[in-house]
C-alpha cells in the first residue's frame, strides 16, 4: 500500500517576493515569521490556504504570504471568509486583522462569524492604536489615552477582546504576545488544530504610534511577574519563583501566595480547564487582566467543539438532494399551474 | 290556471367582452392578495392574457379599518394583449369604508362597486376618517353599488360548522372571490385545489373556505342583483406551455438556470429587504439545485460574502432594495477592483431613505451608474416585465462570468410582485455559458488579460501553482502586485472603463418597436414598458409616427442608439424618477431628451402616456 506524500513545505515556502512594507521594529515582522514557520508543518497543501484581511497594517499580512491572498476592505474579512469557506469548506482559512479592523468598523461581523462557528482562524494584531491612519485611538485603547483624535484623553472605556468574543460563544479563545516567539508557535499549532472558529489574540506592539503598550508584560522582568500561562491541565501558577496562583474564591478569581507561612500550596490553586463546559470560567479568565494586582493570562482560554455553519449547510443541501434528487431544470421552469396555447 | 310551461327566463344575461380590470381592496388582514392572486391563477389557467398589480401598505398590520392599513390587488385581464394592470377599474370590491375611500377615485363611472356593507357601521367609518356614511349619503350614485352583507351571509353559509363568529368572518373574501368567479364566468376548481392544499391540515377550515367561496357564487346566481355576467375568451398567445410568473420568481428561476448553464454553484448573500425578500425565499428553496443562500448579518456581509464566494468559483449573487445598495457602495467598489464576477440585483422602491417600501420607483439608476468613490463603471441591466426578469437574470450571469466584472440588474418593486403568463422555454433556449477556471501555472499572471474581453483569469483557491494576492489597492497591470505610480493608475483607470465599453459589441442592436423613424420617440427602461406599449397606441392610430426603444442595456448602451435618436423629431423619456436617463441621453448624445416624471410610487397610467404624447405632438 502506498501513502501519498505531500512535498515537504518549508518557511521559504511561505515567503513572498514582496519588499515588506512594515516600520523596522514593527510586531507584525515576529507575527509574519511565526506564522510561516508553523503553517508548513501542518501537513496541508499550500495551495488550500486562504489569508484574508481586512485594513490596516495588520491586514498587509496576505501580500507577505506566499498563500492565495485576499486584501479586503475595512472590518469585512470575516463575511468575505464566511463566503469563501461556505463556497469551499475544506481551504484553511484565516483571517488577519487588527484591533481597529475587527472590533470598531468590524465588530459585527467578527460576533456574527463567532456565532456561527464558521471554520476560520481569527488573528486579531492588537497594538490598542490605529497604527496606519497614524495615531487615532482604538476600541481597545485605554480610558483616558490621548492620541491625535483625543488630545485630552479618551472618554470611552475599551473592550476586553477576549471577553467579547467568549460572549460570542467562540469555540476557541487564545491570547499570545509578538514578542514570544515559541509561545506563539504552539498557540498557533493548537489553533490550527481546532476545526470550528478560533479567534486569537496577539499583543502587538506599535513601536512608532504607541510604543510600549505592553511592556508591562514583555520586558523581562515583567514577564514572569505579570503573565500567567495557561495549559490545559495544569495549575494557573505564575512568577519568577512560581510563587504566585490563581484560585477562584466564589465568583471571583484571586491571587494567592504559595509557601510564606499562610499553608497554601499547589493543590489549592486553580487547574486550568480548556474545555470548561461554562464559559463564565473563561470569561473570568479574560477579565484579569483589567484588575489591579492580577496577571494577564495566555494561551487557550477555551477551546470547545460544535457543528461548524458551513458544514451544517452542506448537510442540508445534502439532505435536500438525497430526498429530492438533484434538480432538474426543465422541471423547474414547469413548476406551479401550467397551461397550453395551441 | 295556466298549464303552459314557460321557459325559463334567466334572471341575467351573458356578455362577451374583450377585456376587465378587477380590483380587490380591503384591510391588510382581509386577504386581498390571495383572493387577487386565486383570481389570477385562474384566469391565467384558463388562457387570458394579464397583469397584475399587488399594492401592499408598509406596515404590516395597522390597526384594522384605517387608510394605512388598505391592501389591494388589481388585475387586467383579456382575449387580446395585456401590457398594463390597468387605469381604471371596471369591478371595485371594497371590503371596509378606508378602503372605499383610497380606491374610489380608479372605478370607472358607472363601474360595478361591490361593498360588504357589514363593514360601513359607525365605528368603521370613524376609523376610516368618513364623516357620512356612503352607502347611504348617494355620493355612490354614478357607481353600480352592490351592497353586500359580506359577514352576515359568510356566517348563514357556514352556520352549520360550528365554528367562531372570527373564524367564519376570515372566510368572506371567499364569498367575495366567489362573486367575482360568477361575474366573469369562471371554474372554481382550480381554487378548491389550493383550498384544500393549503389548509390539509385543518379539515374543517377547508370545509369552511369552500362553502363560502360557492355561497358567493350561488348568491350571485340567485339573487336578481346581477343582470350580467361577463365572458373573456382566452387570449391568442403564441403556442407554447405558459405559467404564471412574478418578477421576483423570474429573476431566482432565472439564476438558477444560469447556474446549470455555467455548471457553476450558485451562491447567494442576502438580507431582508422589501420587495426583493421574495427572491432569498425561493433560492432557499432550491437546494436540491446545491444553491447555497446566506441570510448575513447585515447588507455588507451580505455582499461580502457574495464576493468571497465569486472569490472561491461561485455564481455569485445578492440581492436588496435602493438602501441596501447604499450600504453595498464600498464592497461594489471592491469587486471591480479585484474584477469578480458577482450579479447584484436592486428591486427599486420609493426612496430617498426608508421611503416607500412597499412602492414603486426607477430612481437607482444615477446611484447603479455612479454611485461609488472614484471611476468605477458596472454593467447594468434592467428587466422590461416580470417575465423579461428570467432573461435578464441570465444575461447579467453571462456578463459578470465572461467580463470577470460585477454587474448590476435593477428591476423595481411592481415587476417584482406583478405577475403575468410566461411562455416557458425549453431548456435549450436558455444560452450555454462558457467558463474556464485557470489551471496552468506556467506563465499565469493574476491580471493577464483575455484580448477581447480584457477579462482577468479566474484562479481559484486550492488551485495548485496558482497561489496571488488581490486587494483593493491599486495594482499594477499584469502581475497583480501593489502599484501606486501615476501613469499606472490612469491606464488601470482607462482599462477598467474600456472593459465595461467593450461589452457593447456583445450585446444587440436596438431596434425601435412601432414606426423606424418619425416624429417621436420614446425612449425607457423597466417597468415602464407596458403603460408605454400601450399608449402608444392611440396616437400611432391618429397617424403620428411613433418609435419605441425600451432599453434593457443601460450600461453600456446598444452601439447604434445615437444612431436611432437622430431619427426622430422629439425624444420623450417617461420615468418614475426626477430624470435621469434623459440626463444620461443629455449628456452623451447632447440630444434634447425630454423627460416625463412620475415620483409618486405608483406605474404610469396608459391614458397619462397617452396625454402626454397629445401635448408633444399637438
Amino acid at each position: 500500500m502506498t501513502t501519498a506524500t505531500l512535498p515537504v513545505l518549508t518557511k521559504k515556502d511561505f515567503q513572498t517576493d514582496q519588499e515588506v512594507r512594515w516600520c523596522p521594529g514593527c510586531g507584525d515582522y515576529a507575527i509574519l515569521s511565526a506564522v510561516q514557520s508553523v503553517f508548513p508543518e501542518l501537513g496541508i497543501p499550500r495551495e488550500k490556504f486562504v489569508v484574508i484581511s481586512g485594513i490596516g497594517c495588520s491586514s498587509r499580512f496576505p501580500y507577505y504570504m506566499n498563500t492565495f491572498g485576499f486584501h479586503t476592505i475595512h472590518g469585512r474579512a470575516p463575511a468575505v471568509a464566511t463566503g469563501v469557506k461556505i463556497a469551499h469548506p475544506e481551504l484553511e482559512v484565516w483571517v488577519a486583522t487588527g484591533d481597529g479592523d475587527s472590533l470598531a468598523i468590524g465588530g459585527n461581523h467578527t460576533i456574527h462569524m463567532l456565532r456561527r462557528n464558521v471554520g476560520i482562524k481569527v488573528l486579531m494584531f492588537n497594538n490598542k492604536i490605529y497604527g496606519l491612519t497614524k495615531g487615532q485611538y482604538s476600541p481597545t485603547s485605554e480610558f483616558g489615552k490621548k492620541t491625535k483624535s483625543t488630545p485630552f484623553g479618551t472618554a470611552d472605556r475599551p473592550f476586553n477582546p477576549l471577553a467579547l468574543v467568549i460572549g460570542a460563544d467562540t469555540s476557541f479563545v487564545a491570547r499570545s504576545v509578538d514578542v514570544f516567539q515559541q509561545h506563539m508557535k504552539e498557540t498557533l499549532r493548537k489553533t490550527a488544530a481546532h476545526s470550528g472558529s478560533a479567534y486569537v489574540e496577539i499583543l502587538q506592539n506599535c513601536n512608532i504610534f504607541n510604543d510600549g503598550a505592553w511592556f508591562d508584560l514583555t520586558e523581562k522582568e515583567a514577564r514572569s511577574e505579570h503573565v500567567v500561562q495557561l495549559e490545559h491541565g495544569k495549575p494557573l501558577i505564575y512568577g519568577k519563583n512560581r510563587d504566585k496562583g490563581i484560585r477562584l474564591n466564589g465568583m471571583e478569581l484571586e491571587v494567592v501566595h504559595l509557601g510564606n507561612g499562610n499553608g497554601l500550596t499547589e493543590k489549592d490553586v486553580l487547574v486550568h480547564d480548556e474545555h470548561h463546559p461554562n464559559p463564565a470560567y473563561a470569561f473570568l479568565l479574560a477579565q484579569m487582566e483589567e484588575k489591579p494586582g492580577f496577571p494577564t493570562p495566555i494561551g487557550v482560554l477555551r477551546s470547545w467543539d460544535r457543528d461548524r455553519y458551513e458544514d451544517v449547510m452542506a448537510k442540508q443541501i445534502q439532505d435536500v438532494v438525497a430526498k429530492k434528487g438533484p434538480g432538474d431544470l426543465s422541471k423547474l421552469l414547469r413548476s406551479g399551474d401550467t397551461w397550453e396555447v395551441r | 290556471m295556466a298549464t303552459i310551461t314557460d321557459p325559463v327566463v334567466r334572471a341575467h344575461k351573458r356578455e362577451v367582452i374583450d377585456k376587465a380590470v378587477l380590483r380587490f381592496c380591503g384591510d391588510s388582514g382581509d386577504g386581498m392578495q390571495i383572493t387577487g392572486s386565486q383570481f389570477t391563477n385562474t384566469v391565467a389557467l384558463y388562457g387570458n392574457d394579464l397583469a397584475t398589480f399587488p399594492d401592499y401598505p408598509a406596515e404590516i398590520r395597522a390597526p384594522a379599518g384605517t387608510l394605512p392599513g388598505v391592501s389591494g390587488f388589481q388585475i387586467q385581464f383579456s382575449s387580446s394583449d395585456v401590457f398594463t394592470p390597468g387605469d381604471s377599474v371596471d369591478v371595485l370590491v371594497a371590503m371596509n369604508p378606508a378602503a372605499l375611500k383610497t380606491n374610489i377615485k380608479d372605478l370607472k363611472t358607472n363601474g360595478i362597486l361591490i361593498v360588504n356593507s357589514d363593514a360601513f357601521l359607525e365605528a368603521d367609518l370613524r376609523k376610516a376618517d368618513v364623516t357620512s356614511n356612503p352607502l347611504e349619503d348617494h355620493s355612490l350614485d354614478g357607481y353600480r353599488l352592490f351592497s353586500v352583507g359580506l359577514e352576515r351571509l359568510t356566517r348563514s353559509a357556514l352556520a352549520e360548522l360550528g365554528l367562531d363568529a372570527k373564524s367564519m368572518d376570515r372566510c368572506k373574501n371567499f364569498f367575495a372571490l366567489g362573486m367575482c368567479y360568477w361575474l366573469y364566468n369562471r371554474t372554481m376548481d382550480l381554487t378548491y385545489k389550493w383550498i384544500d392544499d393549503k389548509f390539509k391540515t385543518k379539515p374543517l377550515l377547508v370545509e369552511a373556505n369552500k362553502l363560502a367561496m360557492r355561497a358567493g357564487y350561488n348568491y350571485c346566481e340567485a339573487t336578481e342583483a346581477f343582470q350580467v355576467s361577463y365572458e373573456i375568451p382566452p387570449a391568442k398567445l403564441t403556442p407554447g406551455t405558459y405559467r404564471n410568473l412574478s418578477g421576483n420568481q423570474a429573476l431566482a428561476i432565472g439564476f438558477v438556470a444560469a447556474s446549470k448553464k455555467s455548471n457553476l454553484p450558485l451562491f447567494l448573500g442576502s438580507y431582508p429587504i422589501t420587495p426583493a425578500s421574495d427572491i432569498l425565499h425561493e433560492l432557499s428553496m432550491y437546494k436540491n439545485f446545491g444553491v447555497m443562500t446566506f441570510q448575513a448579518e447585515d447588507e455588507i456581509a451580505a455582499i461580502t460574502s457574495a464576493i468571497g464566494a465569486a472569490y472561491s468559483g461561485c455564481l455569485s449573487l445578492t440581492t436588496t432594495s435602493g438602501p441596501g445598495m447604499a450600504l453595498k457602495t464600498e464592497a461594489m467598489g471592491l469587486a471591480i477592483m479585484v474584477e469578480l464576477p458577482l450579479v447584484i440585483c436592486d428591486i427599486q422602491r420609493g426612496g430617498p431613505s426608508t421611503g416607500l417600501p412597499t412602492k414603486t420607483e426607477q430612481a437607482d439608476l444615477l446611484q447603479a451608474m455612479f454611485g461609488r468613490n472614484s471611476e468605477a463603471p458596472i454593467p447594468v441591466l434592467a428587466p422590461s416585465t416580470p417575465g423579461d426578469c428570467f432573461w435578464i437574470a441570465v444575461e447579467a450571469c453571462r456578463i459578470a462570468l465572461k467580463y470577470m466584472i460585477p454587474v448590476i440588474i435593477l428591476s423595481d418593486g411592481y415587476l417584482a410582485n406583478g405577475a403575468e403568463p410566461w411562455r416557458i422555454p425549453n431548456v435549450d433556449e436558455v444560452p450555454g455559458i462558457d467558463v474556464k477556471f485557470a489551471t496552468d501555472p506556467v506563465g499565469f499572471l493574476p491580471y493577464k488579460r483575455d484580448p477581447q474581453t480584457l477579462a482577468r483569469p479566474w484562479a481559484i483557491p486550492g488551485t495548485p501553482g496558482l497561489e496571488h494576492r488581490i486587494g483593493g489597492i491599486e495594482k499594477q497591470d499584469i502581475t497583480g502586485n501593489v502599484n501606486y505610480e501615476p501613469m499606472n493608475h490612469e491606464k488601470m483607470v482607462r482599462i477598467r472603463a474600456a472593459k465595461v465599453e467593450g461589452i457593447a459589441q456583445d450585446i444587440p442592436e436596438v431596434i425601435p418597436a412601432g414606426d423606424p423613424d418619425g416624429d417621436l420617440l420614446i425612449v425607457a427602461w423597466g417597468s415602464t414598458y407596458g403603460s408605454i406599449t400601450a399608449g402608444m397606441k392611440a396616437a400611432r392610430a391618429k397617424g403620428h409616427r411613433i418609435g419605441h426603444v425600451h432599453l434593457r442595456h443601460l450600461n453600456p448602451l446598444p452601439r447604434n442608439l445615437g444612431e436611432v435618436l437622430g431619427r426622430y423629431k422629439q425624444i420623450l423619456v417617461p420615468e418614475m424618477n426626477m430624470g435621469q436617463l434623459s440626463m444620461i441621453l443629455r449628456a452623451k448624445f447632447l440630444v434634447d431628451a425630454q423627460g416625463y416624471n412620475k415620483i409618486q410610487g405608483q406605474p404610469f397610467k396608459q391614458a397619462e402616456i397617452e396625454a402626454k404624447i397629445e401635448e408633444i405632438l399637438g
